[in-house]
């Protein structure tokens, strides 16, 4: 018990030398070096590891925003994010819907982007640049749960940390019919043709599907997946689809007629939906819909969320709002008193309810 | 009646054609009427909107002028998209998002050169407008393959007439059917050494204190290398495929920075541009699979 002891005598005794030596160094105020030290005592713990990866903080760009370059995932990290993913990567380029894809209101967002993507031989330039400045997810989708095989065994290749599927994308119907999420039998079957085809890699690669809200029962797709081999989720993809019509032209607005609800209205299915999933699986999950604070995050995260999916924030604070989020919910740890955020995730559940 | 708040509403407005006038046969300038919307204030020169044709697509494009109850859009027949367009008629109706992005900054009585390179004169022509409103000196410099494609040259000529000695104007013409012969960035270059523009009339004492450059991005390349060269501000006009317009997509971002250019642009400083690796070098389709140059 000494020993310890002694070690917090002279860290505090460090502190306080540091402290001194840069208050005389500034030549500022008391106020200053207060500050300084306060701020070094207050340190909330922001790290997470989510499949056995580490995250700096629970913040990550969900997948299909800023994702079509590595610049503009690199920008995204200098901007505070925990981690990336990526736009979600077909084998060969995919075209998506003609403009308007998205637009947003105060309350909702609406896209119908359609999935546009170069295919998996940019997608091998993309990896390049990156230089893993964080955690990378490669988000991957196919039509079929064959090419679901391939795409990941190509991906795979390519090392990202983790690999997300998306089964899940609510505008792209007309072209493949009914997402795979949208069924426990599809979706485990996806999830088990993708761990398959990459079980021989030295390297274990982490597989988390992105799941659907707009079915009758989250949980029961979410156990499936897990009795499938699932390694965690992330949830949720936008809700709907839904409908926007332009009242003068009496027409939709969006191209594709229907689109993904997203945006600070969809929050309360978000959170509820990775509470569902957190309850049943005990797998991590990546909490995504409606995040726009730092409330929001620390939120998602008592539902059962180890990381945080944002995307449609970049519409209402920028990219810069990733780390306002991260400031945010230090402040919010402070005030309340927690010093390592991994003391919440899930915490709605441990007390009982 | 509208609600919340509009600064988040980026649903497309819905206006119609007021006008429409031939510039030449596949280029047409557009005039809407906004003056239903006239409460979210004019754009700034340089500034862009998303044209939603119904039921075809949507482009970005530069404005070309804007009062504050009209704007217009010169727009050249070059896509699918365009040739939707130019089927339509005045009256018709036409979805409208933005303005997006940023704007071309001066200084009120600043000595500015504009450079132009076909299509550019257009946005050009807005910058020039609100320069001479506070009592800039605007050296006009456009740049086509030949007389017939000088775009603006009568709507230029009569600011001249109406800010005399106050907007000097410059053609440059490959073929030399008008103005001088070759590229515009040569006589760039001879404002910059004070060898031609307003200086002519012997105004004394003053340089160019910024030029601004909208058009082919090689030329806006060449623009802002001379500007950096002389030490002079600089901004220029990107162009890049897009998608959202606010900055949510990444489908405009460019290497190796990742700037957002229909967020960070689309005017933007032209000694920065030079830094971006991709800049006059490659740009990227709408799949976002890169297309060298």
């Amino acid at each position: 018990m000494l020993a310890p002891r002694l070690i917090c005598k002279f860290s505090i005794f460090w502190v306080l030398s540091k402290g001194v030596i840069l208050a005389v160094f500034c030549k500022k105020s008391n106020c200053c070096f207060l500050r300084i030290l306060l701020e070094f005592l207050r340190m909330v713990k922001m790290k997470v590891k989510f499949c056995g990866v580490e995250f700096k903080n629970p913040t990550v760009l969900a997948s299909g925003v800023l994702g079509v370059t590595a610049a503009s995932l690199k920008r995204v990290v200098e901007n505070g994010a925990g981690g990336v993913t990526t736009k979600s990567i077909w084998l060969k380029p995919h075209e998506g819907h003609k403009n308007p894809t998205m637009f947003g209101t105060e309350h909702y967002f609406m896209n119908a982007v359609g999935l546009s993507d170069a295919g998996i031989e940019k997608a091998k330039d993309l990896f390049a640049e990156y230089g893993r400045p964080a955690p990378l997810i490669a988000s991957i989708v196919a039509g079929k749960n064959y090419e679901f095989a391939k795409v990941a065994t190509e991906v795979a290749k390519m090392r990202p940390d983790i690999i997300e599927i998306n089964i899940s994308c609510p505008n792209v119907e007309d072209e493949f019919g009914t997402p795979f999420a949208c069924s426990a039998v599809s979706a485990a079957a996806v999830v088990k043709s993708v761990k398959d085809a990459i079980k021989d890699e030295k390297f274990k690669i982490p597989v988390i599907v992105k799941l659907s809200p707009n079915v009758p029962s989250i949980a029961s797709i979410a156990s499936a997946c897990a009795e499938a081999g699932a390694d965690g989720f992330c949830a949720i993809n936008t809700i709907g689809p839904g409908m926007a019509i332009d009242l003068k032209l009496r027409r939709p607005i969006l191209t594709n007629r229907v689109g993904g609800v997203s945006g600070p209205g969809i929050k309360p299915v978000a959170v509820k939906c990775v509470n569902d999933i957190w309850r049943i699986t005990r797998l991590p999950v990546i909490g995504t819909g409606g995040v726009m604070t730092g409330e929001d995050a620390i939120e998602m995260m008592m539902a059962g969320a180890t990381l945080v999916g944002i995307g449609t924030m970049v519409y209402y604070r920028g990219v810069e709002g990733f780390s306002a989020i991260v400031d945010e919910m230090k402040a919010w740890c402070e005030k309340n008193g927690v010093k390592d955020l991994n003391e919440i995730i899930g915490c709605v559940n441990k007390s009982g309810t | 009646m509208q609600s919340g708040n509009l600064k988040f509403d980026s649903r497309p407005k819905i206006l119609p054609i007021k006008k429409i006038v031939k510039e030449t046969e596949n280029i047409w300038t557009f005039i809407f009427d906004y003056s239903e919307f006239s409460h979210f204030g004019a754009s700034k020169p340089g500034q862009f909107v998303m044209l939603w044709i119904p039921g075809v697509d949507e482009k970005p494009f530069s404005i070309a002028y804007d009062d504050g109850n009209e704007f217009w859009l010169t727009i050249a027949k070059v896509g699918p998209a365009t040739v939707e367009l130019f089927k339509l008629k005045t009256g018709d109706l036409i979805g409208v998002r933005g303005p997006f992005g940023t704007h071309y900054e001066f200084v009120a009585g600043e000595h500015l050169a504009l450079l132009a390179g076909g299509y550019g004169a257009a946005p050009m022509y807005n910058v020039a407008c609100a320069a001479l409103a506070v009592g800039c000196k605007v050296e006009f410099i456009v740049g086509a393959r030949n007389k017939d494609l000088l775009l603006y040259e009568g709507r230029v000529k009569e600011l001249a007439k109406k800010y005399k000695g106050k907007i000097k104007y410059h053609a440059a013409t490959d073929d030399g059917s008008a103005g001088y012969k070759g590229y515009n960035t040569d006589v760039l270059a001879q404002v910059l050494k004070k060898k031609a523009g307003l200086w002519d009339g012997n105004v004394r004492g003053d340089k160019i204190d910024r030029v601004f450059a909208c058009g082919p991005e090689i030329m806006m390349k060449k623009a802002a290398e001379m500007a950096v060269k002389a030490k002079t501000k600089c901004q220029i006009s990107l162009e890049r495929y897009m998608k959202c317009g606010f900055g949510v997509c990444g489908q405009c971002c460019m290497d190796d920075s990742g700037i957002c250019v229909c967020k960070d642009g689309s005017v933007y400083d032209g000694a920065a541009a030079l830094k971006l690796r991709e800049f006059g070098r490659y740009h990227r389709d709408g799949v976002g699979r890169m297309v060298v140059r």
